[in-house]
């Protein structure tokens, strides 16, 4: 793929204004709670935005595109079911004691309710987990510039070989990201995730716009592809009749429930966005206000895929497959479907084929190949800036949670207590430096032991699924101990663990898919196993925390004031016009998306 | 915080608007090709500079209206909603 310089113009455009924003905004950032928390001035609309862009990665994108070849429509269940009901359910009964308590982190808020080994807990797996998704997103990002061959141009006219490309993609955007947390902290991250999600609008729009127009829209696709890629519900009852390879309980209750609300309610990624908004009631409509984007989404980034895999007839891939080399011209005897070119076998370079002698697809590039075959140079830029644009605010979300976690709740608590706010503001942009240096690590570490990236993802997967529990009887049942929450959490994530070694998906070999343990069940996809790890792993912690609370001394009352949703004082928001209300908005969400789920049932 | 988000995202999309709109004026029109034949660039960079300009235009009018909100270290401005 060649860029002209129309695109580079517009990827430096981009650049000057990332660094410009950090700039304009270092006179700000006077003490700690100005680089940590904004100064908990942001408006909510902006604090919203954020919200949902934090979490929208490039590898959110990529990978949503190629669930939405795979699966279809129904991966739109990431967002209706595996969104939504959690984002509301944070706006409304959450984040009270988030924001009221003054917390300044999720961490925080676990010392104020329970006792500090809980929090210790937390923050330690916390903070590696953000350092590993961040360097997971820069290693995705150099991957990516990779793939779409780039870099290639401009380095064979500097006459440097084109490998130098994946080093030169992951120090530019480590240092550009760098630069504008050091100079502007939060809200410089916030500011630069709200430049992105316009830019992911901007980019995509255009390109969702002219798929549906080749394909013969909506009933295009309708007539490409087999009923299940365009209904989202039918076929749930049995995981043998669609293609998520799950049934709907799991569905419901393990993305649904346990993972989803797991992830939107506690993982302080998100909720860091929120606590920086300028007050109770913004606070409280942050997640419901990202929730409306939020639920069109899977028209941006999904539909890309179901466009890709619906075009009539294989059209020749642009770009070689992910892994396959410039040796794989010629190949075109196997066939990919659409714009999806089959998988390419690294050591032979031949087409990977299934069981049935059918090529395997390379979905991963469903999204890169629907930019390069609909964009012209100018869009293309813009595409391409967008992907940029979310790769760079992916490690900066983890970096700006990173380094408060690891300033409030690990520097400030174990090692070094009661020194100046200054030295605190201090200690937070050597944290930047330092979490932005490791997570340039663990990109490395990728490109050597991608098992090894699997197995955290995994270990990470069994510490954050029994979270939910512990938030959920910590917020809502006064009874509930600090040791029951910190036995909970562990046990939850015993159980998770030995659920895993347990099972296996259908057709998978015991190892890293699980079954390390013996065999004892086999679902029949990994996406149904991961759900019933978390549903395991959530029940263990809730059961555990319960019987562990009922032995154990409560704290008094008095001290769970603000922290605990039978002692708080309700609050009252009466005197906002409806559309500030966070339950209005609540009801009005609640309501488009049951519209958006039977339209698409 | 004192820079109103609305400010530079109006000048960001202005200026990539104006870049696509006369790159899709006055370049070469055999790009279009892959765009099913449509000019994407010049009717997309039109949207897009209407937006930024709103954006700007929202931005500076409700500077004008709270011209130091924000602006002192301890969020003298008043605590309304925008």
């Amino acid at each position: 793929m060649s860029l002209t310089s129309i695109d580079w113009v517009i990827m430096a455009v981009y650049s000057v204004f990332v660094l410009g924003i950090g700039v304009a905004l270092k006179r700000y950032m006077k003490t700690s709670t100005d680089f940590f928390l904004a100064g908990r001035s942001i408006p909510a609309w902006v604090c919203g935005l954020a919200f949902i862009s934090a979490n929208l990665g490039a590898q959110e994108v990529i990978g949503m595109g190629a669930s939405g070849a795979k699966y279809g429509i129904a991966t739109s269940h990431f967002y209706w079911i595996g969104a939504i009901p959690a984002m509301v359910f944070v706006g409304i009964f959450m984040m009270p004691f988030y924001y009221g308590s003054r917390a300044r982190s999720v961490p925080e808020y676990l010392r104020l309710r329970f006792d500090e080994k809980t929090r210790g807990l937390n923050a330690i797996s916390f903070a590696t987990m953000t350092i590993f998704s961040s360097g997971i997103s820069v290693y995705a990002m150099a991957k990516l510039m990779q793939t779409l061959h780039i870099l290639d141009s401009p380095l064979r006219r500097m006459g440097l070989p084109l490998s130098a490309g994946f080093h030169i993609s992951i120090v530019i955007s480590a240092i550009v990201v760098l630069v504008y947390i050091l100079l502007g902290g939060l809200v410089s991250a916030i500011y630069n995730e709200v430049l992105q999600f316009f830019l992911i609008v901007a980019g995509f729009l255009p390109l969702v716009l002219l798929g549906l127009k080749d394909v013969g829209g909506w009933s295009g696709i309708k007539q490409q592809l087999p009923t299940a890629y365009t209904h989202s519900w039918q076929g749930m009852s049995n995981p043998h009749t669609n293609p998520l390879g799950v049934e709907w309980f799991g569905l419901v209750m393990g993305l649904g429930f346990v993972s989803s609300f797991g992830y939107w309610c506690t993982d302080f990624l998100v909720v860091q966005r929120a606590m920086a908004a300028e007050s109770m009631s913004a606070a409280r409509r942050t997640p419901l206000i990202a929730s409306i984007p939020k639920m069109v989404f899977p028209f941006l980034v999904v539909l890309p895929g179901l466009i890709a895999i619906s075009l009539p007839a294989q059209r020749a891939s642009l770009l070689p497959s992910a892994h396959g080399t410039d040796t794989m011209k010629g190949e075109t005897a196997v066939t990919g479907q659409g714009l999806i070119p089959p998988k390419i076998n690294e050591t032979t370079g031949l087409p990977m084929l299934d069981a049935n002698g059918r090529p395997l697809l390379d979905y991963d590039l469903a999204v890169p190949n629907m930019l390069v075959h609909y964009l012209p140079t100018g869009l293309l830029g813009l595409g391409i800036t967008a992907l940029l644009a979310s790769f760079m605010s992916g490690m900066a979300g983890n970096v700006t949670a990173f380094n408060t976690v690891w300033t409030y709740d690990i520097y400030q608590a174990y090692i070094h207590k009661g020194a100046s706010d200054q030295h605190y503001l201090w200690v937070g942009r050597m944290a930047t430096v330092f979490g932005i240096a490791l997570s340039v690590a663990a990109a490395y570490a990728a490109t050597h032991f991608n098992n090894i990236m699997d197995f955290l993802q995994l270990v990470f997967a069994f510490v954050n699924a029994p979270l939910f529990a512990t938030f959920l009887l910590g917020m809502f049942w006064k009874r509930t101990t600090g040791h029951a929450a910190f036995a909970g959490l562990l046990s939850g994530t015993v159980a998770a663990a030995v659920h895993h070694g347990l099972t296996l998906p259908v057709g998978a070999v015991a190892g890293i898919k699980g079954g390390w343990l013996a065999t004892v069940h086999v679902y029949p996809s990994e996406m149904a196993q991961n759900f019933w790890t978390a549903i395991w792993a959530w029940s263990v912690c809730m059961v555990v925390t319960v019987l562990v609370s009922l032995v154990t001394q409560p704290r008094k009352e008095e001290e769970l004031v603000g922290l605990v949703y039978s002692l708080t004082p309700r609050i009252s928001e009466g005197q906002l016009p409806w559309y500030k209300r966070p339950e209005a908005l609540a009801i009005l969400v609640v309501v488009l998306v049951l519209i958006l789920n039977i339209i698409f049932w | 915080m004192g820079l109103d988000i609305r400010l530079p995202i109006g000048l960001l999309f202005s200026v990539i608007g104006l870049l696509l709109v006369g790159f899709g004026a006055f370049g070469d029109k055999v790009v279009y090709q892959r765009s099913l034949g449509l000019n994407v660039n010049l009717a997309w960079g039109a949207v897009l500079l209407v937006f930024g300009l709103i954006m700007l235009i929202l931005g500076r009018r409700s500077n004008a209206i709270h011209p130091h909100a924000g602006a002192s270290p301890d969020g003298g401005g008043p605590e309304g909603e925008r």
